[in-house]
């Protein structure tokens, strides 16, 4: 009796971690399908040639045979002067480096607009929290693109900011903001805004206010406590903010199009006109792995001090 | 039940002394919060040097009182002066006064070092003059070897060690502790409490200590606050507070205690008699306030201040004794504690040292005991 019990037991604590391990498997699969294969195709397209066939590239293995001599070859031929192209054209250097001054303008923006207000609802009255929260979250419920065109209706020469400037006598005449690098600063704070704000408020509204009163106790006046006690315990939600804008802040195709000028050049332009009006696969997967490069140093730092922080609070 | 005074008898006693200026005073303090009541009509004076402690359950308005001195808190009315100064409208970070939390509240962010060294920083205090301090500081709550750790590598008692250095390290003239010892478990506590008043003692502060454990309150303060409700029941020392409650709050409050209803017959001098249906027995107390005949009372007896006896006694005048049954025994190892059924139904509490072992106890469950007590044991409470 007993020892069907313990089979029983066994069985079933085998069957749950089995279950465990189903439940952790299927998100993972679904990475590898939907994440890792395609990478992996981009990848190797970043490595091969552009020809005018469909598809647009060719392939990195052959396999050769040669009748006279009666032997055959496997050929795996790597093209790696796409990514020199990369190094060697200013276009593509230009729109790295304007996509990454545009993303960290853009979360510098965020962090500054979405700190006080984090703060704010963190210090809110308990019941009001929620409802202010919901309110950050709101916008997400209306389609992105319809917020970004009515962007367009605001900035526009004799848009609501320009009539408004008018009519307050402030400027004569129209005043052109969109298609400009503010227009494209303006529409992303707005739209990566809440992606700032959720993090910060987790963290300051976790932080335990008797810290704040402690600091007053031992005199330190109200904007002192905030420099030493609140900033430094809220620096994981400010990292994670920031983090959570700047990268789809860089690779941001939509907004730059529809908001920026003719110069604002950024690299998910770039990969744009390489993919469909050069139809260049090959060199627009390098500026997509390159681009994976720039954003995966951020993500390991963040990960490194996120382990620390972890074993901090401990 | 209730811990020795661990001070010694010589001991200041300001309060007595008209001469004295009070360092704290509190008059007529309120605090409401919407319609809750939690400080109401407070008034009180702290001396110099005093460990003054604030005893009452949750609700009772303790804490808030002590939110107050330190400045968390606005008083709704009334005034609050320290040290002569009036304390309205003066924030926390300028007040004379420091503050131990009862979550410690240390800076999780920085080391045992850079935590005691807050406070002097903000003073703008010399570095190599903080390092001193805060070492010696350190040395004195014996954390010498801990000042680069951070507070999540401490256990609960090194924190609570950490949060009083942080807390004395300014040398402040008043330290208000809330809950010092609560995180603490039960050996821990009682050792820290002898360290807590030595080290009071040895800088001449005032303390003011917030703390629901009355055997806390009993064994370290020079006077006790008892609050409930938002008053103050009874301010006195830890003596007058056990031996001669005011009320029928502080009585039940403050250890345990057998209350009889009853009515005065007669006052002679300070010796009240009390007719108890209640006790079976008439009831003399000694050194009793006057009360007028026929008022309704109540006579409180602690349980230690009543004799059992299972041989008959030679009768006497009947007064201050009763029998009973004995129903439960609780065999606590120095004392036992025995639930003795009166006739009349009533329940008396009983102590008694476990002078002989327990195997030779005469008294054992089911015997019909006699209960005497002395005129100096009980109380008349009017209340």
């Amino acid at each position: 009796m007993r020892t069907v019990v313990s089979v029983l037991v066994s069985g079933l604590s085998r069957i749950g971690l089995w279950g465990r391990g189903v439940v952790v498997a299927i998100p993972y699969l679904w990475l590898l399908l939907f994440f890792m294969v395609p990478f992996l195709i981009v990848f190797g397209i970043s490595f091969s040639e552009s020809i005018i066939a469909q598809p647009p590239y060719s392939s990195l293995v052959e396999w050769l045979t040669d009748e006279d001599a009666g032997t055959s070859k496997l050929q795996i031929l790597l093209n790696i002067s796409n990514y020199f192209r990369l190094g060697g054209d200013d276009l593509y250097i230009l729109a790295y480096l304007n996509s990454l001054r545009i993303a960290a303008v853009t979360t510098l923006m965020c962090l500054a607009i979405g700190y006080p207000m984090a703060y704010a609802i963190a210090k809110a009255d308990p019941a009001r929290r929620g409802p202010l929260m919901m309110l950050v979250i709101l916008p997400f419920w209306t389609s992105f693109l319809i917020r970004i065109y009515a962007w367009i209706g605001i900035l526009k020469g004799n848009g609501v900011i320009s009539n408004l400037l008018e009519w307050a006598g402030i400027t004569s005449g129209p005043v052109e903001i969109l298609y400009s690098d503010w227009a494209v600063y303006i529409g992303m704070t707005y739209c990566y805004l809440p992606f700032m704000v959720l993090p910060l408020y987790s963290t300051l509204e976790k932080m335990d206010p008797s810290l704040l009163e402690a600091a007053a106790d031992l005199g330190s006046r109200p904007f002192k406590s905030f420099l030493s006690i609140t900033l430094p315990l809220s620096l994981p939600g400010i990292i994670a903010g920031s983090l959570l804008v700047f990268i789809p802040a860089v690779g941001e195709f939509v907004t730059p199009e529809l908001l920026g000028g003719p110069d604002t050049l950024m690299i998910g332009r770039v990969l744009w006109n390489e993919f469909f009006a050069n139809r260049d696969w090959p060199v627009a997967s390098a500026v997509a792995i390159a681009l994976l490069l720039v954003l995966v140093v951020p993500i390991m730092i963040f990960q490194h001090v996120q382990g620390k922080q972890a074993e901090a609070g401990r | 039940m209730a811990g020795q005074p661990i001070r010694k008898p010589t001991r200041l006693e300001p309060w007595q002394d008209a001469g004295q200026t009070p360092y704290v005073r509190i008059e007529k303090v309120t605090k409401t919060f919407g319609d809750f009541v939690a400080v109401d009509e407070v008034s009180l004076s702290i001396y110099r040097n005093e460990f003054f402690a604030l005893l009452g359950g949750s609700g009772s308005g303790k804490t808030t009182l002590l939110r107050m001195l330190a400045g968390f808190e606005q008083p709704t009315e009334g005034k609050i002066y320290i040290d002569g100064v009036d304390m309205a409208g003066i924030p926390p970070y300028e007040r004379p006064v420091n503050m131990m939390f009862q979550s410690y509240a240390l800076f999780p962010h920085m080391t045992v070092e850079q935590n005691v060294a807050f406070g002097l920083k903000q003073d703008g205090v010399a570095k190599a003059e903080i390092r001193d301090r805060v070492t010696e500081m350190l040395g004195m709550v014996q954390l010498s070897a801990f000042g680069k750790r951070r507070p999540h590598q401490l256990s609960g008692g090194q924190r609570q060690r950490v949060a009083l250095a942080r807390s004395l390290v300014k040398r402040p003239k008043l330290l208000l502790l809330d809950e010092p010892l609560g995180a603490l478990d039960k050996k821990l506590r009682e050792r820290t409490q002898f360290e807590l008043v030595n080290i009071q003692e040895k800088l001449g502060v005032t303390f003011i200590v917030v703390t629901h454990d009355q055997e806390e309150a009993m064994t370290m303060s020079s006077r006790i606050a008892v609050m409930n409700h938002g008053v103050i029941a009874q301010v006195g020392t830890p003596t007058e507070i056990y031996e001669y409650p005011h009320n029928r709050f502080v009585a039940e409050f403050i250890g345990s205690i057998n209350m009889f209803d009853g009515r005065v017959v007669s006052t002679e001098g300070d010796q009240v008699l009390v007719a108890s249906e209640e006790a079976g027995c008439e009831l003399l107390i000694a050194h009793a306030t006057p009360a007028p005949a026929g008022s309704p009372v109540s006579v409180a007896i602690r349980p230690e201040k009543i004799a059992l006896s299972k041989e008959p006694l030679p009768d006497g005048d009947g007064r201050n004794r009763t029998t009973g049954i004995v129903r439960e025994i609780a065999y606590l190892g120095d004392v036992s504690i025995y639930l003795v059924q009166l006739p009349t139904g009533k329940t008396v509490r009983v102590t008694a040292p476990n002078i002989t072992r327990r195997t030779e106890m005469p008294i054992t469950w089911e015997d019909e005991v006699t209960l005497t007590w002395r005129p100096f044991a009980g109380v008349v409470l009017t209340q």
